[in-house]
């Protein structure tokens, strides 16, 4: 320690000081940086870490903590809610996402196409949903699938039976994934617009010219070519499918009790109302890690999933 | 013989382009009818009496009743304090992840440093995480630093982002060349100086449309203020609307619909008036990952 701390003023008595400019544009770029770094490590990572450690105690958030091993986990998933919850969360991403990915696909090709002579407008219209909020969302859908709303209306005049869309099995998931497609539909439309036109057009005419069909160039390039942004937006739509919470929150919290309705209970309304409304931190935080676990799960699948497609078709350029 | 063969093959493509090109505009107007109805329908029961949700048929045509509804949400609601609230929060965040994430985006863009590859993949790693992973400890440091039901709890966690950051250092890297910050340098201009004067006027396109984004998100954000504001007084104005929404005695969404429309309104008119903007940054290919 002596040693050192004589030798460093040697040091800055010749040539170099110890404030060089790669010393001084390094701890720039740090200071730069370290905002996001402070804030993620109290409110990002610790808290990550502290969910982890909190869902081996038993804690109402006030008290105590006590230890209690594995018990949350027994708990939780010896709870039939929460398998259902998990069920739910399921069945509503497969149906607010496979088919709002697919039609998105086709609305971006729509809105690339040469036909289109409204670009702008007709981008902006599609993304136009996205900006409301997910509250104001559930709330029209509400009235559009009340029980004598105007959903029901346009079945009965196709000669069809009304549903229950705010009560019955189905009803309510068809509901849910109907507002989160109309959201999130022409949003996803807007990155693959992005993707198409990343794609450089005289692939296209080349393929013409080989006398490539529509459909050709469309399995042969297109999607191919797409192939990273599918994954980005599939692996997105899955993350945000698999949290969702706001619309069976709001959609099914007429009754003044909350989504604790089984037809729309979500792994996060479980979540939520484990530890907010019965204040079982414990078993909350052991949902979460379920949840980020399943997240993780369905992410590596899905990357899997995507990755495969349009990947034997010899579209390695990507 | 071979003349009116070519004749016949060219008028074939012919009449399946018209029928394409028809069939092209009705899903056009059917895909954007889709996307805007529910916003005129916001509207038309906004302005209706209570009955309208339900009417059958359904009704088309906005009415006259808007203002007595509005008026049963002011009653009810503390409708422009939850506002202002929310003006309050999205503003502050926006203009702090703005600043934030153009500095550090920046860094990551024109500096090298030890560790930056490994900095940066964990930044971006951080947004695969789900925001419920760590919503029970927040809400208990919330309570520590007593900061439930304040601006604080909603501010200051949000104060910066990975997207963001990823987002500016995309645009930075290609559109702040380095030898004008070099050349800044060498005239003897402060590390921040010549962010401030050089690469700040380059890159407010690309400010802007994070502004945007993320005022929109702040704006529009459920989970958290449901979580950490308990005062109906500080209420951000989506958790105001979804109270309108589980009175007990009866829904009735004229009141509902014309506070959703007032709500949504501000937002509509901020993104159409920038809208080409956000599009055009969400399509420059900045999210290409």
């Amino acid at each position: 320690m002596a040693d050192l701390a004589t030798a460093k003023p040697l040091q800055n008595e010749g040539k170099k000081p110890f404030w060089t400019e790669t010393r001084r544009s390094r701890l720039t770029a740090y200071t730069f940086i370290s905002p996001f770094f402070i804030l993620f490590s109290i409110f990002g990572l610790y808290p990550i870490f502290f969910t982890i450690y909190l869902s081996f105690f038993k804690w109402d958030a006030l008290g105590p903590m006590k230890f209690v091993g594995f018990r949350n986990y027994e708990l939780i998933t010896s709870d039939p809610t929460f398998w259902i919850s998990f069920s739910n969360t399921l069945i509503m991403a497969l149906m607010g996402t496979v088919p709002q990915l697919i039609m998105a696909l086709f609305v971006a090709i729509m809105l690339n196409s040469a036909l289109n002579k409204f670009k702008n407008t007709s981008r902006i219209l599609f993304f136009m949903p996205n900006i409301t909020s997910i509250v104001a969302v559930a709330l029209v859908f509400s009235t559009m699938f009340g029980n004598n709303g105007m959903i029901n209306w346009l079945l009965n005049t196709m000669g069809m039976e009304s549903m229950a869309f705010n009560s019955g099995w189905w009803g309510v998931k068809i509901a849910i994934s109907t507002m989160v497609m109309w959201r999130w539909m022409g949003y996803n439309a807007i990155i693959f617009l992005s993707g198409l036109q990343s794609i450089p057009t005289d692939i296209y005419e080349a393929a013409k010219i080989d006398g490539a069909s529509r459909g050709q160039q469309m399995i042969y390039i297109t999607l191919p070519l797409l192939r990273p942004f599918i994954i980005f937006v599939t692996l997105i739509s899955t993350i945000g499918a698999l949290q969702l919470f706001t619309e069976p929150y709001v959609f099914l919290g007429q009754s003044g009790t909350g989504s604790t309705r089984q037809e729309g209970v979500t792994m996060v309304t479980y979540l939520y109302s484990e530890a907010f409304r019965n204040g079982f931190f414990g078993t909350a935080a052991a949902t979460a890690v379920m949840l980020f676990a399943f997240t993780i799960i369905f992410s590596v699948l899905n990357m899997m999933i995507s990755s495969r497609m349009g990947g034997d078709t010899g579209g390695k350029k990507a | 013989m071979s003349t009116a063969a070519v004749n016949m093959k060219r008028k074939k493509p012919d009449d399946a382009r018209i029928i394409v090109k028809i069939l092209f505009y009705i899903f056009m107007v059917l895909g954007a009818l889709a996307s805007i109805f529910p916003f005129y329908w916001m509207f038309v029961i906004a302005t209706n009496d209570k009955s309208a949700a339900f009417h059958i048929p359904p009704l088309l045509v906005p009415g006259t009743e808007f203002f007595n509804n509005f008026g049963r949400v002011l009653e009810r609601t503390d409708f422009f304090r939850a506002l202002l609230n929310s003006v309050v929060v999205a503003s502050s965040v926006t203009i702090s992840v703005v600043f934030l994430c153009t500095l550090a985006g920046y860094a990551f863009a024109k500096y090298e440093f030890p560790l930056k590859k490994i900095l940066f993949v964990f930044v971006i790693a951080t947004m695969l995480v789900p925001v419920q992973l760590g919503v029970l400890p927040q809400y208990v440091i919330m309570a520590k630093l007593q900061w439930i039901d304040s601006y604080k709890a909603l501010i200051v966690p949000a104060m910066v982002n990975a997207f963001g950051i990823f987002w500016m250092r995309q645009y930075i890297s290609s559109a702040v060349h380095s030898e004008l910050i070099e050349a800044g340098r060498i005239d003897g201009g402060g590390h921040f100086r010549i962010f401030w004067n050089i690469a700040i006027p380059v890159v407010t396109p690309a400010m802007a449309t994070l502004a945007i984004l993320n005022f929109m998100n702040v704006w529009n954000d459920f989970f958290w203020p449901l979580v950490v504001l308990k005062n109906r007084e500080n209420y951000t104005i989506q958790l105001a609307l979804q109270q309108l929404f589980t009175n007990r005695d009866g829904l009735d969404f004229g009141m509902i619909m014309s506070a959703t429309f007032t709500a949504t309104l501000p937002l509509l008119i901020v993104f159409l008036l920038f809208s080409r903007w956000v599009i055009a940054g969400l399509t420059s290919g900045a999210i290409k990952s």
